[in-house]
């Protein structure tokens, strides 16, 4: 086993204990810390796979924007973990059972499916997740829709204090 | 590193949060499952992504294939970012009004 796979194997079991803690903590400042670890390992991922710039843009923006958005409207509110009722544990249990069934249905799909066997990810190596062939799509390719996208965020803004306001 | 690893990384990463969202009655839990979902999408674009790349690369060494797949991304986030901040702004609004942000709190919106 070597550096490569020690890491991928590591940094998965991270990600995918830390998204069971989210599901199963009770205070929700606690969920939320443990989703800004998963960020994390998946950006660990992004860095494996050299997609630097995404690695750092899933770090900006979503371990270090979004989530401190949810931790401040979290401490906003002053939820104490003690008055979020809980589900009956009926339905605790059909949501687990539909949830698992949902994962096994897919992972039977995967393994019948053929196409992808033999099919290797480029690990560490290849200039595509670089920023300059990046910049370079985006700003032939996909301006028009990158500019499309600053509208969207000029009105979310605008949705966002609107609804905050009355 | 095969990439059926990560296919079943990220379909692990789906499912739990698909449970999060059956079975936590905390509308900002719900959300953050979602964010979590997303996440998980979006480390399977990447993979396939590199994928395919590991494969045009072997025809031609300079070849750019794969490189709509990282742009896609990058359009999710941006998305995703704009998507949270009306969520937040709507679930503060709830707890404005009914002091709760309990989710069966809401059933009283088809009335």
């Amino acid at each position: 086993m070597n550096t490569l796979e020690i890491l991928f194997f590591a940094l998965s079991a991270l990600a995918i204990v830390s998204a069971v803690m989210v599901l199963i903590s009770k205070n929700p400042i606690h969920s939320v810390l443990w989703l800004i670890l998963v960020f994390f390992a998946i950006s660990g991922h992004y860095i494996l796979l050299n997609a630097q710039f995404l690695a750092i843009v899933n770090i900006i923006v979503y371990a270090g924007a979004i989530m401190v958005l949810f931790l401040f409207v979290m401490m906003l509110m002053n939820v104490k973990k003690d008055k979020e009722p809980q589900k009956q544990l009926l339905v605790k249990l059909v949501g687990v059972i539909a949830g698992g069934s949902f994962l096994t249905l897919l992972i039977a799909l995967v393994k019948q499916n053929t196409s992808f066997n033999g099919r290797e990810v480029l690990m560490k190596e290849g200039s595509i997740g670089l920023i300059h062939p990046l910049g370079q799509a985006l700003f032939t390719d996909y301006v028009v829709p990158f500019e499309i996208s600053s509208v969207l965020f000029l009105s979310a803004m605008v949705g966002a204090v609107i609804i905050g306001k009355k | 590193m095969p990439i059926e690893y990560y296919i079943f990384l990220c379909l692990t990463l789906f499912s739990i949060g698909v449970i999060g969202v059956l079975t936590r009655r905390n509308a900002i839990i719900v959300f953050m499952c979602v964010e979590l979902m997303l996440n998980a999408v979006n480390l399977l674009l990447v993979a396939f992504s590199k994928m395919n790349y590991a494969a045009a690369q072997a025809m031609s060494p300079t070849t750019t294939a794969g490189i709509d797949a990282q742009v896609f991304v990058f359009f999710i986030m941006v998305v995703a970012a704009a998507e949270v901040s009306i969520g937040l702004a709507i679930i503060v609004m709830i707890y404005r009004n009914t002091h709760s942000i309990d989710i069966n709190f809401l059933n009283r919106l088809k009335n």
